[in-house]
C-alpha cells in the first residue's frame, strides 16, 4: 500500500504536469517547512539529552566526512564521464554531497510506520551534512587561490533558515526536555504527517515544474540522478554499519546520503559559483533523484540495510 | 505643490541576491531602499515565486543622478553576466528631496 503522504506528492505532481492553477501561497509553504524543521529538531533534542556526549563527535566527524567524499566521486562522474563544464560539475556535485530534509521526512514517516527505531542523533547528523559538501563544491568550482567569499557563504549556510531551525529545534527540545516540551506537541508531533502531507503536495508542484528543463538538458542527468543516490546509499549504509549504527539508522544514513539538497545548496552555490547554471542542478536533485528517492528508493535503501545487516551482523565501531 | 525630480532606480532580480545588493547599494550612497517580492517571466523562463528558489525581488531606490548612476554601473558589471537581472530609471517628483540626497 502506498503511504498517503506519497499520494500526495503524486497529486502535486500530476497537477503541476497538467498545469492545474493549484499554488500553495508561499507564506503557507513557509510555514509548513518551518513546522518541518522545527519538528525534526525537537524530536532530535529530546531524545539526544539521553546520550552520551563523545560518541556524538566522532560520528559528526565520520558524517562530514562522508559528505565531502560524496561531493568528490560526485564530481568525478560528473566531470569526465559527463562531461560538463567545471562549475556545472562542482555545483551539482555540492547538492549531492549535502542533504534533502525533506526525504528526510519521508524516511522519518517511513519508518514510524513499519515502527523501526533510528538513532536519536540523526537530526543533528541532518544538520552537519548540509555544510561540508558545500566547501568542497566551492573548492572544486574556484580552487584555493581565488577569492571565494567565504564569509559571504558562512552568512549563507549558517543563518540560512534550515539549518537555524535544524539546529535551533534540536537545541529547544534538548534544553527544555519531553516533560516541558508536552503542550506544543500536538502541533509538532500530533500534526507531523498531515503537514508532511502538505508539504509534499507542494514539493510535488515544485518537481513537475522542473521537468521541462529535463527535457532540454537530457538523459545523461536523468541517469545520474538516479545512479548517483544509488552509489551514494551504498556508501551511506557502509559508514552506518562502520558506526556501529542500528539497522534503522543505518538505513537513515543511506537516506541521507542519497538525498540531495535543493535549498541551502542552491542559495549557496548562487552566491559563491555565479557562472553555474541552477537551473542544472535543479532539475537533477529536484525533478529526477527527490522523486525517485521518495517513491521508490527508501524502501530500496532499506532492503540494501537490511541485508547488509544479515551479512555481516552488524559491525561495531 | 512643492516637488523636486529625482531618479527611481528599479532593480528586478533573483532573490538569492538580496543580501549582497543591499549591501552593495547602501555602500554606494544610497539613504534607503524599498524590496518587495515578485514574479515574472523573462529570458530566464518563469518565475513563479512559489518557493525560494524560484523567487524573484525588486528593489526601489530613489535618489539623486550621481548615485542611480553609480548603482547601475555597479550592477551591470558584477551581476548582468550570471544573473537574472533587469534595470532601469525614470524621473520621480518627490516633495521631501532632502530624505533622497
Amino acid at each position: 500500500m502506498l503511504d498517503p503522504v506519497l499520494l500526495f506528492f503524486l497529486l502535486g505532481l500530476t497537477a503541476g504536469l497538467l498545469r492545474s492553477e493549484l499554488r500553495l501561497p508561499a507564506a503557507v509553504y513557509d510555514l509548513i517547512s518551518m513546522l518541518l524543521l522545527l519538528a525534526i529538531g525537537l524530536k532530535g533534542g529530546v531524545e539526544l539529552a539521553k546520550q552520551p556526549f563523545s560518541a556524538l563527535a566522532w560520528q559528526t566527524l565520520a558524517v562530514m566526512g562522508m559528505g565531502s567524499l560524496l561531493a568528490l566521486l560526485a564530481f568525478g562522474v560528473l566531470r569526465f564521464v559527463g562531461r560538463l563544464p567545471r562549475a556545472d560539475a562542482a555545483s551539482i556535485a555540492a547538492h549531492y554531497g549535502s542533504v534533502s530534509v525533506a526525504t528526510y521526512a519521508v524516511g522519518v514517516d517511513y519508518f514510524t510506520n513499519r515502527q523501526i527505531d533510528f538513532e536519536a542523533q540523526m537530526p543533528l547528523l541532518l544538520a552537519v551534512l548540509e555544510i561540508p559538501a558545500i566547501l568542497v563544491g566551492i573548492l572544486l568550482a574556484r580552487g584555493l587561490s581565488r577569492d571565494m567569499r567565504l564569509g559571504v557563504v558562512a552568512r549563507e549556510v549558517f543563518l540560512g533558515k534550515g539549518i537555524v531551525l535544524l539546529v535551533g529545534g534540536l537545541l529547544i527540545g534538548w534544553i527544555a526536555g519531553p516533560e516541558e516540551l508536552a503542550p506544543i506537541t500536538p502541533l509538532f508531533f500530533d500534526l507531523f504527517k498531515g503537514i508532511l502531507a502538505l508539504f509534499l503536495l507542494e514539493m510535488g508542484l515544485i518537481t513537475a515544474a522542473q521537468f521541462g528543463s529535463l527535457r532540454r538538458y537530457g538523459l545523461f542527468l536523468v541517469l545520474f540522478g538516479i545512479c548517483m543516490p544509488l552509489i551514494s546509499s551504498t556508501v551511506g549504509i557502509a559508514v552506518g554499519l562502520g558506526l556501529g549504527m542500528s539497522l534503522g539508522g543505518t538505513a537513515m544514513l543511506g537516506i541521507l546520503a542519497a538525498s540531495a539538497s535543493y535549498i541551502a545548496v542552491p542559495a549557496a552555490m548562487r552566491i559563491s559559483v555565479p557562472e553555474a547554471n541552477p537551473t542544472l542542478s535543479l532539475a537533477a536533485a529536484l525533478g529526477v533523484t527527490f522523486p525517485f528517492n521518495v517513491l521508490v528508493g527508501i524502501p530500496i535503501y532499506h532492503a540494501m540495510a537490511t541485508h547488509a545487516f544479515e551479512l555481516t551482523g552488524g559491525l561495531g565501531p | 505643490m512643492n516637488s523636486t525630480t529625482r531618479k527611481l532606480l528599479t532593480v528586478i532580480t533573483e532573490s538569492a541576491l538580496e543580501r549582497t545588493l543591499v549591501e552593495d547599494i547602501e555602500r554606494l550612497g544610497a539613504h534607503g531602499y524599498t524590496i518587495t517580492d515578485a514574479r515574472g517571466k523573462g529570458h530566464r523562463g518563469l518565475r513563479s515565486a512559489a518557493w525560494d528558489e524560484s523567487g524573484n525581488i525588486r528593489i526601489e531606490v530613489v535618489c539623486d543622478d550621481v548615485t542611480a548612476r553609480a548603482i547601475a554601473d555597479h550592477l551591470q558589471a558584477r551581476y548582468y553576466e550570471h544573473y537574472g537581472m533587469i534595470l532601469f530609471v525614470s524621473e520621480v517628483a518627490v516633495l521631501r528631496p532632502e530624505k533622497f540626497g
